[in-house]
């Protein structure tokens, strides 16, 4: 009788998950809009450059073209306060912006994953060591992390990294004298308060002094670098001799950004981790004499890939927004560059007479998240078994 | 029905400890055994009575801390497995000493092909090529009687049943021709019918293989049929150690005895109930200072209370844990013989 029968091809996880995606029409519908969106910035400032001529930082020569037009024929998008096409910018900057969303995203997927796998296998004090510092870096407002970076390494006078060296040691040493007064406290009172609701205070007020001094060592750092230094153009001359300034920042804000972008991604991977590991086929492994490396990269990383790709889907929507915030604030991209945060920031200063300066990188962000988001959501459903219909 | 007279493991003295914070818990403390080359051991005895943890310490797999092999030693093959860097313990793992998991439900990884699990093995111990290890996982999967083995290698776990799962399981572990497989409780998640099977099936591997073989179990129906001699654990402590023939024959320890007339019995008079050992096993962690199954124990004289017994040896290769072993043992003889009379 079982001769007859054909052989079931079993479906594997990630089918079942793939299949469970392509039901979400609201997944499906992000899907396409992001192919879409990537074919569209990666050869849409080409085509437009061929066909028309305008590029993202093409300033007319007719002086009479130097103004903001509406939407026309010529211009889908209309034209900037400078008469450059709003349509080619608005495609540059999704460059921009879909690149630091992916490299933030690719930087939590590497250094998240695997430092948050490696804390929560290894357990114990590594773990206690490796989740404490990404505590401390979560405790300084990423935003002044970030200000911090592009300040330090983007300003316009010429000195060199060994100018700012003392102040580096000064805040060194805040931030040595602050862990230690934390450790030493906590070292001291830990036995006596750990289980009563004081001890949980003490926690706590220690955890707001180490944060306080580390913050007050940034802060520091800061406020003797900013204006003062070059190290962004020496970090430049590093790669190239000849590189423009908005691009040297355009590539620290990818660094900051991706800086702070795997904190959150290394907290999920831990906390997956540490429940997985218990398993018994965790032990099986163990026990047929696979390593150590062997047995978080092959064996659990696998297992927590679920999670770790619907936050990753959620993290470039975050880090774009993010990127568009700084930019906003002036802080991210520079014209000639464009990015949506920045064209948006540019026309929200025009927006009672020229709002398509606004209206169109707006919209065109607001898809791109939207769709990332419902990506995020349908890879969440597709991939979480309690969710799983069959 | 061993014909070799080597030993191939020799634990001696071994003391497992977790430090918590209810105190030490001494999950193993003092266990000293032998398995000769081809022999099968059964160890049997309640659940927390360290079945476990004694080998998971021979595999060096007890998780430090809050564990710590506190003393002993373990003699694999005239190494001693305690004394070994860790990287030389990984060697044997998989490769000389395997070990079969109580649950083939989540013993495999549910995210690998079972292929990817099998052919690891082998490509990690015997430094098999992609090719080879691909073939060797069909031929292995063969040998425990997986049909269409060609075609199921490349499925999911979730997709076997668990029968199947602990046929994988069997051929992961044989995989390398280990010499001594530990299988740690590999019925408890059966049924009874898949149950058989695979003790049939790990019983012909066995004799086919020559593979030494410890099985641990708390269901003394399993060791009857499947080992030469036996242990029966109590509280981290070995309460008796006989060959299963002369432990079922005549057990000299009062809780074997309990455990002996707890199996269900089809000749079991009809309205009688079945006996059960009163009480609970004692917390490992505050053991009392005499025998630790004297609150449980139906012969318990103040002795029993007061100091702990003596390992006795009653005859050659049997002895017991207990202060009136050679009573319980001279009483079980008499029972023995009446019955046989009956």
């Amino acid at each position: 009788m079982t001769e007859n029968v054909e052989i079931i091809k079993g479906a594997s996880l990630w089918r079942d998950a793939w299949k469970r995606l392509l039901r979400n029409k609201l997944a499906v519908f992000g899907i396409i809009v992001l192919a879409f969106m990537v074919i569209a910035v990666t050869i849409g400032p080409a085509i437009i450059a061929w066909a028309t001529g305008y590029t993202y930082d093409l300033i007319p020569a007719d002086r009479e073209l130097v103004r903001s037009m509406p939407p026309s024929l010529k211009h889908l998008m209309g034209t900037d306060d400078a008469g450059r096409d709003i349509f080619a910018r608005v495609l540059q900057g999704g460059r921009i912006s879909l690149t630091v969303g992916i490299i933030s995203t690719f930087v939590s997927l590497i250094v998240g994953v695997s430092y948050g796998a490696i804390a929560g296998y290894l357990g114990g004090k590594i773990d206690n060591l490796m989740m404490r510092i990404v505590d401390m870096i979560y405790a300084i407002p990423y935003i002044l992390i970030v200000i911090v970076l592009l300040n330090a390494f983007s300003g316009k006078n010429t000195t060199t990294l060994v100018s700012w060296l003392p102040q580096i040691i000064v805040s060194l040493a805040i931030l040595i004298v602050g862990i230690l007064i934390s450790v030493l406290l906590f070292r001291a009172l830990f036995d006596k308060f750990v289980a009563t609701n004081f001890g949980v205070f003490l926690l706590k007020t220690l955890f707001i002094v180490f944060s306080i001094s580390v913050l007050a060592a940034l802060v520091f750092l800061a406020s003797s670098l900013v204006g003062n230094t070059n190290a962004g153009v020496w970090l430049a001359e590093q790669y190239s001799t000849n590189v423009d300034p908005g691009l040297s920042q355009i590539f620290l804000l990818f660094f900051a950004l991706g800086l702070v972008s795997w904190l959150t991604m290394a907290r999920v991977v831990r906390g997956q981790i540490l429940s997985l590991k218990n398993q018994e086929f965790v032990m099986a492994a163990k026990a047929t004499g696979v390593s150590t490396p062997s047995i978080i990269f092959r064996h659990l990383i696998p297992n927590a890939l679920g999670p770790v790709i619907v936050y990753a889907t959620l993290t470039v929507p975050s880090v774009m927004l993010t990127e568009a915030f700084l930019s906003y604030l002036g802080l991210g991209v520079q014209a000639p560059f464009a990015s949506w945060g920045s064209l948006a920031a540019d026309g929200v200063k025009n927006i009672a007479i020229f709002p398509w300066q606004l209206l169109f990188p707006g919209l065109t962000m607001a898809l791109t998240l939207f769709s990332l988001n419902f990506l995020g959501d349908g890879l969440r459903d597709a991939l979480d078994p309690q969710t799983r219909k069959f | 029905m061993s014909e070799q007279n080597g030993t191939i493991l020799s634990v001696n003295d071994l003391k497992t400890y977790f430090m918590t914070e209810d105190g030490v818990v001494k999950a193993v403390d003092g266990i000293s055994f032998e398995l000769k080359k081809g022999e099968t051991l059964g160890i049997v005895g309640e659940s927390g009575s360290g079945k476990s943890v004694t080998n998971l310490s021979v595999m060096r797999l007890i998780p430090e801390p809050p564990g710590k092999i506190a003393g002993g030693s373990v003699v694999f093959d005239g190494i001693d497995v305690l004394a070994l860097p860790i990287d030389e313990v990984r060697r044997i793992r998989g490769r000389r000493i395997a070990m079969i998991f109580q649950d083939p439900m989540t013993s495999l990884n549910p995210f690998l092909k079972i292929s990817k699990q099998l052919m690891e093995v082998t490509q990690l111990h015997l430094g098999h090529s992609k090719q080879q290890a691909r073939e060797h996982a069909i031929k292995m999967l063969k040998t425990v009687g997986i049909s269409d083995a060609e075609d199921r290698i490349d499925s999911y776990p979730h997709e076997f049943s668990g029968g199947m799962r602990q046929r994988v399981m069997i051929a992961m572990a044989l995989s390398c021709d280990p010499e001594l497989l530990i299988a740690d409780e590999p019925t408890t998640a059966l049924d009874v019918t898949i149950q058989a099977q695979i003790l049939e099936l790990i019983k012909d591997l066995k004799t086919r293989m020559g593979t030494s073989v410890i099985l641990i179990t708390h269901d003394l129906g399993v060791v009857a049929g499947m080992t030469d001699r036996i242990i029966v654990m109590y509280a981290g402590k070995v309460f008796e150690q006989a060959s299963t023939r002369e432990l079922f024959w005549a057990p000299a320890n009062p809780y074997t005895k309990g455990l002996l007339k707890s199996v269900p019995d089809p000749a079991h008079e009809q309205g009688k109930e079945l006996y059960q050992i009163p009480g609970l096993p004692p917390d490992v962690a505050h053991l009392p200072p005499g025998c630790p199954f004297a609150e449980r124990c139906d012969r318990a004289a103040d002795i029993c209370r007061s100091e702990f017994p003596p390992f006795v040896e009653i005859d050659q290769g049997h002895h017991s844990l207990c202060h009136f072993a050679k009573d319980v043992y001279r009483e079980s003889k008499t029972e023995a013989a009446e019955k046989a009379a009956n």
